[in-house]
């Protein structure tokens, strides 16, 4: 089992090396640097040589690779170009935003999505099953962009209860930030749910199809203790994967959300540092939004692991 | 007249078409279950005969209904019952055995628990008694350890110790009625008859009845009092069980024993044309009418009546029961098989061995691979060209194994597999010719997945006239029908998928594909295991003819020793991947054998009451080979010492030719199995 989890891990890291060197090759294949980008049209003679000299542009590519990594490794990504500000600093409040708003999504998607999978599955084919059923594909199919400009347009709007976009600096405390986060999660935790939730119907449909569970009934088990006791764990195993890539997801930044609602989280960084060719920023992110799903898909795997006695003593034996 | 505990009235269930017909899988089925019986429920696939003993615990599964007819138990109608009233009667009063005890045993639940949960359900017991009751449970069921077994999960057991726990679950609620749904069917033929005797001697201790539902003619023989013989959703034939099997007095049973090959006859058992009706296909007349051999003119149009004959306590649907009743000992006639042996040879192993270890990163650069106790070992069989040669053993023997590396789809690791003199087939189908590819090849244990869903029978078949042959347009379609021909289907079924034939036509459409590429040698991978008694039979009577027709070569792998005695010229019996015995058949099945050919042939269930199996050995899962010595070591009854333990057995040959390897001499092998 330790040893599993240590090959995991190395495997992870294995991953993260990858991403850093195709992203940092990618970064060098660009034409034009963070020189020519920020000195745009004085890039060139003395001033060019002095910023390459300053950002240590002027070694060989392998060089810079080795002591942006040592660097990274450490927390340290380097300056931003807008602004010359070093990136540690442009990312930690984005990071804590983006947090706040994917935990408050997970923390009420979640729960409702399992609630809703589980009440269709159960009742399927019936009134309960048929209206959700409707409901969900119907909040799957619509982009988020349409449901977040609707939801401004009536919420904010027309019955003007919450601000419709963020107007607060970055770093602001938690308190202030909470009523502009509330659009942004019901947008985002909308579509999560509806896929969610239709997952884990199908799951538990399919465990409620078993043997095993027609074996609980005919064995005289009370219908509730089945479900509790036969059916959820068993259906709700799979659902750990999909509930992990949720979470990345939510994670890595909601990019169309973020940038409807002005919010100041990880998405809308990727897409100004991309349209700004903030090139070491942009590196930054791709690092730390891969280290992100590396970690939680890990998580999701050993949690699995866990609770499938199957895979424990197959994992055993070996 | 003893009690009667489970009343069936007049009982019919369906379910509704896409058309929005009723389309019935049940139909007027009326019987009583006594106090103390065992009833045999015997019927094909599609017959109904697994509904109706969910019925019987008021279950109806998703998508089906009742349509009239009623479950009398306690005097009140099972399929009327609210759940909260039922659960009080499944797992107390009524209780279930499943045809899959690997799959009904819920996976993430420690095998204790689920015993517990029934205790708790349906009985007073206290924490400790409830502890108590379990283990004791589990000693009825002759587990070994009972308080490890209960902290294990599922999966950490094999198939007949999950079957067992299946048992001991259903006797935790101490119930009236059992029901057992093909409790044996994916058990090995050792394991199977330990878990009958189990059964018979349960319903001796506790006086349960048992309604026993099967498609295996010799697991009924060996359990029930009384049997009832279903087809198309009705009962057709019932009554005493010894009555039955002897003197059958409804066409379908007597055909049905008929078909059934057996262990004393050697040669081909005789079939049965086509194939029960799908329901809801059903028109006017005796729905047996398309088969029978005794069938008249009113037939065609006119049902029979279940008909009650006094003399014989019997129930008979069937207009013409009388002229089997004068001439219906099931004097078995068989189709002795031909056999088109030549003296040359055609494939040779010699000392071949294959493993299923991976190979370590250093082997791998050496390209070699270190095992030094693989999975199969020692292997040295010379076939000849159109010889039958079977290989079996329980499931593990390695029997698959072989043919897998004869086919080119597993490397072996040492050894040598030679074709026609000359060719050598040991490496894998990567480094084969399409030569080496087309003169091999195989038919699979079930045709549900190895026919490709989405291509129709005429792409099937042509695949390997394309393949090897090169074949276009008109010539391509003429060889297509010739083939179908010779499996004895119509030109009509090139357009058809898959799906839309019956299980015993996909396996002809199989055999049709073996034989486009004209190969020497056709490997059967258990191919009848997952057919109908019924059309078993044709399709052993026709890979015979087609031998005889090619003069091509079978290996023929099965766990059923009657189906290997029927067809086979050669038999060799295999243990842990090495091999016991080889002989021809008629000496292999006769006396003196090794201890486990001993052991297997004891363990066959005949349809016959009167011969009952003999169960030489325990019937224990061993996971690995043991290192040295002989492989049967560990389940021998008749183990010497520690020569067998040391000592890999020296090759000995009895006056037929049969080579045992064992031991113990010959003639104290012969002395005690005679007695």
């Amino acid at each position: 089992m330790l040893f599993l989890i240590i090959k995991r891990i190395l495997l992870g890291l294995i991953t993260l090396f990858i991403v850093s060197l195709i992203t940092f090759v990618g970064t060098e294949i660009l034409p034009g640097d963070a020189c020519t980008t920020y000195l745009e049209r004085q890039a060139f003679g003395e001033q060019l040589e002095a910023c390459y000299r300053r950002l240590g542009l002027n070694v060989p590519a392998y060089e810079r690779y080795v002591s942006w990594a040592v660097n990274a490794i450490q927390g340290d990504f380097g300056y931003s170009l807008s602004g010359e500000m070093p990136i540690k600093e442009v990312l930690g409040p984005r990071i804590k935003n983006s947090l706040v708003l994917a935990s408050a999504a997970i923390f009420i998607g979640i729960p409702i999505a399992l609630i809703l999978g589980i009440v269709t599955a159960l009742w399927r084919d019936k009134l309960p099953d048929v209206a959700i059923s409707t409901v969900t594909i119907f909040a799957m199919t619509i982009p988020e962009f349409i449901s977040a400009t609707l939801l401004i347009l009536i919420i904010a709007i027309w019955l003007e209860w919450l601000p419709g976009i963020v107007i607060v600096p970055t770093d602001v405390s938690f308190l202030e930030l909470l009523p502009n986060i509330i659009l942004p999660v019901i947008a985002i935790a909308m579509i999560m749910t509806a896929h969610m939730a239709r997952m884990v119907r199908s799951s538990v449909i399919q465990v409620m199809a078993s043997e095993y569970v027609q074996m609980a009934i005919l064995k005289g088990v009370p219908y509730w203790k089945m479900v509790f006791k036969h059916v959820l764990p068993n259906a709700l195993l799979p659902a750990i994967n999909v509930v992990a890539l949720t979470i990345a997801w939510l994670l890595g930044g909601v990019v169309v959300t973020e940038v409807v609602f002005n919010y100041p989280g990880l998405g809308r960084l990727v897409i100004e540092s991309i349209s700004n060719r903030d090139l070491p920023t942009v590196q930054a992110l791709a690092i730390i939004l891969a280290s992100i799903y590396v970690s939680i898909n890990l998580l999701a795997d050993l949690m699995t692991l866990m609770l499938n006695p199957r895979l424990k003593t197959l994992q055993i034996r070996k | 007249m003893t009690e009667i505990i489970q009343k069936v009235k007049n009982l019919s269930i369906g379910f509704k078409s896409k058309k929005g017909e009723e389309i019935l899988i049940l139909r007027d089925i009326s019987t009583n279950i006594k106090k103390g019986e065992t009833v045999g429920i015997v019927g094909e696939s599609g017959s109904g005969k697994s509904t109706l003993a969910l019925a019987m615990m008021g279950y109806v599964k998703h998508g089906l209904y009742t349509i009239g007819g009623e479950c009398e138990f306690n005097s009140s109608n099972l399929l009327k019952m609210k759940n909260r009233d039922l659960e009080k009667i499944r797992g107390r009063k009524i209780a279930m055995i499943p045809q899959n005890a690997g799959q009904a045993l819920t996976p993430n639940l420690k095998i204790g628990y689920q015993i517990d949960e029934a205790l708790q359900l349906h009985s007073d017991l206290k924490e400790e008694e409830r502890e108590q009751k379990i283990s004791e449970l589990l000693n009825k069921v002759r587990l070994p350890s009972p308080e490890t077994i209960a902290l294990r999960y599922p999966h950490e057991l094999s198939g007949g110790q999950q079957q067992r726990v299946a048992v001991a679950m259903a006797l935790a609620g101490t119930p009236d009625l059992l029901l057992l749904d093909e409790p044996t069917t994916g058990l090995d033929v050792t394991t199977q008859a330990h878990v009958l005797e189990l059964l018979n001697f349960i319903a001796k201790d506790t006086g349960t009845s048992m309604v026993y539902v099967s498609h295996d003619l010799g697991a009924i023989a060996q359990v029930s009092d009384r049997i009832i013989v279903m087809y198309s959703g009705e009962i057709v034939l019932e009554g005493p069980s010894r009555d039955i099997l002897k003197k059958p007095i409804h066409p379908y049973t007597y055909g049905l024993l008929k078909s059934i090959p057996k262990l004393s006859l050697a040669g081909l058992p005789q079939s049965m044309p086509g194939s029960q009706p799908q329901p809801g296909t059903m028109h006017r007349g005796c729905s047996f009418f398309d088969r029978c051999d005794f069938s008249e003119e009113k037939c065609k149009n006119n049902s029979p009546q279940l008909e009650y004959l006094e003399e014989l306590n019997t129930n008979v649907r069937c207009f013409n029961y009388k002229s089997l009743m004068n001439d219906s000992q099931v004097n078995q006639t068989v189709n002795k098989i031909k056999t088109s042996l030549q003296d040359k040879e055609i494939l040779n192993l010699s000392e071949v061995s294959i493993s299923y270890a991976k190979q370590k990163l250093l082997d791998q650069v050496l390209n070699r691979i270190s095992d030094d106790n693989p999975t199969v070992k020692d292997i040295n069989i010379n076939i000849k060209k159109g010889e039958t040669i079977a290989l079996v053993g329980e499931s593990g023997s390695g029997k698959s194994t072989i043919l897998k590396s004869i086919a080119g789809l597993l490397r072996t690791k040492g050894g040598i597999i030679k074709f026609d003199q000359n060719r050598n087939l040991s490496s894998d189908l990567k480094e084969r010719d399409p030569n080496d590819l087309r003169i091999i090849q195989l038919i699979f244990q079930n045709p549900d997945e190895s026919l490709n869903p989405n291509h129709t029978v005429e792409e099937i078949i042509a695949q390997p006239l394309k393949l090897y042959f090169g074949l276009k347009g008109e010539e391509l379609k003429k060889n297509i029908i010739d083939l179908l021909q010779k499996v004895r289907l119509g030109e009509f079924y090139m357009s058809r998928y898959p799906r839309q034939l019956s299980g015993g036509e996909k396996q002809r459409v199989a055999v049709a594909r073996a034989f486009a590429a004209k190969p020497d040698i056709i490997l059967c991978d258990e191919v009848t295991s997952a057919l109908d008694v019924s059309v078993q039979a044709a399709v052993l009577n026709l890979l015979q003819q087609l031998k005889e027709d090619f003069g091509t070569t079978y290996i023929f792998v099965s766990h059923d020793l009657a189906v290997v005695r029927a067809i086979s010229d050669r038999v060799a019996v295999l243990y842990q991947g090495r091999l016991c015995e080889v002989g021809p058949s008629k000496d292999v099945y006769q006396f003196p054998s090794h201890p486990y050919t001993e052991v297997l042939l004891g363990a066959v269930l005949e349809p016959d009451p009167d011969i009952k199996p003999k169960l030489v050995a325990e019937d224990i899962v061993e996971e690995k080979p043991p290192q040295k010595g002989c492989s049967f070591q560990g389940r021998c009854s008749r183990i010497l010492g520690d020569i067998c333990k040391s000592e890999v057995p020296p090759w000995q040959i009895t006056n037929g030719g049969n080579s045992i390897r064992c031991h113990i001499p010959l003639k104290e092998l012969q002395k005690d199995q005679i007695n």
